[in-house]
């Protein structure tokens, strides 16, 4: 594996980690948590500065050692869960983020120093500190506990001074020398490797052969080690010598004392060979218990939160397997309609395996599905970053955060959403003030809520705040050009025009709202998703976005429709109605240009056919198929030769198949085996609104 | 013939790392992600293959690095076995911690992989 894989699993880690720790700091914040909700962000926090240190980000790694020093006291109940403590902790949590975010884009790296002080205030006052930026000397920067190498320190010292001279390095590593999986022969080889000399064996210890143990080390050492060597980096050779173990380094004029408190072995011995070191091949040591079985679970074991068994997958391998059952379902198809033919359609065993292909289609499907609280998780960011932008307090409810939905979608509801969210905060909640004058409790409500609902997933963030005037959203529309002075709207209409082209809300943009793009482009992106996005509104009460996605990208609801010789689908997420006219309901102006009166509403009549080049294709109005769709640009009419059926249907790629191409989306394979492309109705709309706008100014 | 080291630590990039590292200088490596998984992979192993080496992390869910440590030397077959210890600091209380566990030495995170190496060597015979 190479090191770039290795980091992005460390940031999918650290995605994970930042997840772990912002859900069970909420825990805490609720007085929800228990020792183990500070254990599991602890951990999370310690992991995330183990890579990072690994890696060799050191403001992340710096940043995260401060946190987690915090966090350490907490687990101990050196600190308890104070408001102002766990508001720091929320603080640091987003600094967290930011730093993992900048080490991963090799960005430079968030300013920190403010919540670093605090922190650091945090740990070494205790919890009788204010947990507050004002109160603590920013400047001094963790003076006292400042972390130092002393190995690093000492070599600096020790380096000039005594480098020319050898080190005389009397070891006698004791009678538990072995335990612990501990040899002293490594040892030895690695202080001959740098160059040490045995100067002599020391066997006084050794006893008699009738009472040599074979896990006990009776033999000692005196070493001369190249003076070039630094003291600390000898020291630390030495370091896993158990208790017992005797060392002593000093230099060749000092006198060499090997154990003056010893183990103190009694026994003289005659001299044995010096193989009693290389003990490795021998019985393992009598004295250790005989199998006793392991403790099943230790102390700190929890289990909670742990997450549950999973196993990483490439997402490649996953959408092929996706791909392969598409296929599958392609062909299960093609078989029952060929047996159809064949009058042996109605066989037990082909719809078993109708069923069976289902199931599986819908398990393959399950696996690219994901929570969709990955994404909002990252909801109570956004809207502490709000309350401090606007001042505004807000209670957030969560609902559904377990519901699934493809990863795809999933990765897509995170810009729409965050619109929704600043949306509901910046322009519904009121202030504090304006909210206790109109009699309503002082901190503003935001409801994020997802559920299923008839094979689709509906999100929905709700405020209690003012609603939407409709008056001042008309006015402003006629203003802006967007409808007419006189037209007739439903409030429903008016609330949505504020996804209208050119409904900026300008005049009340703030910094917040402000900064990304306009409601508009929210919608566009949405229904590019095939989904919906829509507001109602109670004035004075509050207002609900509701963002309706399909819960995976792979699988459209289509309706199958025939234009001369070709079948297309057109995705039944725009179908409103399908309808045959009666003689006189279709106006025609001008050689191409027809509409038809739909409940009054004049809509445009686009013959798919022509739209397409499809030669054969029904041309008269009157005799074909209109299909009422809506889109961005308002209703219209898609003009067919007949509807075939209304199924499920695999969406292949045309992009990655063949190449990309105005007005379709993508294609599907039928029962029979025919390729059939899917209408890309946003784009036909827009491109036929367009010809006919240059028609008629020309 | 090939000397096994038994990595277990939670974090599959730490994992990965001492993989590199260790498979770099020629030794086999295997690895479970917490204390539980590392002894059922040790009871599990139906060859009873003892690994030469075992390091293990001392933060992990289910079961702690002192945990597995413990679990490890209370059974004569895994008492000689040399473990080293992974952790972002280790304070003497630490270290005297780990020892008393029945650790034989430590790595200090983030390890390079020198010292890696070096640690590996002081304690593989």
């Amino acid at each position: 594996m190479q090191l770039d894989e290795i980091q992005a699993i460390f940031f999918q880690e650290c995605e994970e980690g930042l997840a772990t720790v912002e859900t069970n700091l909420a825990e805490v914040r609720d007085g929800a948590g228990d020792g183990e909700t500070i254990n599991t962000i602890f951990r999370a926090v310690h992991s995330i500065k183990g890579g990072a240190g690994a890696f060799g980000f050191e403001p992340l790694q710096c940043f995260s050692h401060h946190l987690e020093t915090v966090l350490d006291l907490l687990r101990t109940r050196e600190l308890s869960a104070t408001p102002d403590l766990v508001g720091l902790l929320f603080a640091a949590f987003d600094v967290l983020s930011d730093h993992v975010a900048s080490a991963q884009s090799g960005g430079p790296a968030p300013a920190d120093a403010a919540v670093l002080a605090r922190l650091e205030a945090a740990a070494s006052g205790g919890a009788e500190q204010p947990a507050d930026a004002s109160a603590v000397p920013v400047a001094e920067d963790g003076a006292e506990e400042m972390d130092f190498d002393l190995d690093a320190l000492m070599a600096d010292i020790d380096l000039p001074a005594e480098a020319p001279a050898p080190w005389h390095v009397a070891f006698r590593p004791g009678r538990a020398a072995f335990d612990n999986g501990g040899d002293p022969l490594p040892l030895l080889r690695e202080l001959e490797a740098i160059g040490a000399s045995v100067l002599s064996l020391d066997l006084d210890a050794l006893p008699r052969l009738h009472a040599l143990a074979v896990d006990e080390c009776m033999l000692g050492w005196t070493l001369a080690v190249p003076g070039t060597i630094a003291r600390a980096d000898l020291e630390a050779l030495f370091d896993f010598m158990p208790d017992g173990a005797v060392v002593t380094i000093a230099t060749h004029e000092a006198t060499v004392d090997p154990a003056p408190e010893a183990t103190a072995p009694t026994l003289r011995a005659t001299p044995a060979p010096a193989a009693a070191a290389a003990s490795k091949d021998a019985p393992v040591a009598p004295a250790a218990p005989a199998a006793s079985p392991p403790p099943a679970t230790v102390p700190d074991d929890g289990g909670k939160a742990s997450g549950s068994a999973t196993i990483r997958v490439e997402l490649d391998k996953l959408d092929r397997l996706v791909n392969l059952v598409g296929e599958l379902v392609i062909t299960q198809a093609m078989l029952a309609q060929r047996l159809s033919l064949h009058g042996v359609g109605a066989i037990d065993e082909l719809s078993d395996l109708d069923h069976l292909t289902r199931d599986l289609q819908e398990s393959a499907m399950s696996i690219r599905a994901q929570p969709v609280k990955s994404v909002f998780s990252r909801v109570p960011r956004i809207i502490r970053e709000l309350e401090a932008g606007t001042g505004k307090r807000v209670r957030l409810e969560v609902e559904g955060e377990m519901t699934e939905v493809d990863k795809t979608v999933v990765e897509r509801i995170g810009e729409p959403l965050t619109h929704m969210i600043r949306n509901a905060v910046d322009h519904g909640l009121e202030s504090p003030e304006d909210r206790v004058a109109a009699g309503k409790p002082a901190e503003g409500a935001v409801r994020l809520a997802a559920e299923h609902r008839s094979g689709r997933i509906v999100i929905s963030v709700s405020d209690d705040g003012r609603g939407i005037d409709t008056a001042k959203v008309r006015a402003k529309a006629v203003e802006r050009g967007i409808i007419a002075p006189d037209a007739n709207l439903s409030n429903e209409e008016i609330e949505n025009l504020i996804f209208a082209p050119g409904f900026s809300t300008a005049a009340t943009v703030s910094n917040i709202s402000g900064r990304g793009v306009g409601m508009d482009v929210v919608r566009r992106n949405v229904q590019a998703l095939g989904g919906r996005i829509g507001i109602t509104s109670v004035f004075g009460k509050g207002s609900t976005f509701t963002l309706t996605l399909p819960l995976t990208l792979a699988i459209l609801d289509g309706m199958v429709v025939s234009v001369g010789a070709q079948t297309y689908v057109i995705p039944l997420a725009h179908v409103v109605e399908s309808l045959r006219p009666q003689a006189g309901e279709v106006r025609r102006f001008g050689p191409d240009a027809a509409v038809l009166d739909v409940r009054g509403d004049y809509l445009p009549i686009l013959p798919v056919g022509r739209l397409l080049g499809v030669e054969g294709s029904c041309a008269e109005a009157s005799a074909a198929v209109l299909i009422v769709v809506e889109t961005d640009a308002g209703q219209s009419i898609l003009m067919v030769d007949g509807i075939q059926d209304q199924r499920q249907v695999v969406v292949k790629s045309l992009e990655a198949n063949y190449a990309p191409v105005a007005g379709l989306s993508g294609a599907t394979v039928l029962g029979d085996g025919r390729v059939a492309l899917i209408l890309d109705v946003e784009t036909l709309v827009q491109r036929q609104r367009g010809d006919l706008a240059l028609g008629l100014a020309a | 013939m090939m000397q096994t080291i038994l990595t277990v630590d939670d974090s599959p990039s730490m994992r990965a790392l001492l993989r590199n590292a260790l498979a770099g200088e020629g030794y086999a490596v295997t690895s479970a992600v917490d204390g539980v998984d590392a002894l059922e992979r040790l009871e599990d192993d139906e060859d009873g293959v003892t690994p030469d080496l075992v390091i293990t992390d001392i933060n992990m869910p289910r079961m702690d690095g002192f945990g597995l440590i413990e679990a490890l030397r209370a059974q004569a077959r895994w008492a000689n076995v040399p473990i080293l210890v992974l952790s972002t600091e280790f304070s003497d209380e630490k270290k005297a911690r780990a020892r008393s566990a029945g650790a034989t030495g430590w790595i200090v995170k983030p390890f390079d992989p020198v010292k890696l190496s070096a640690a590996v060597r002081r304690v593989l015979i």
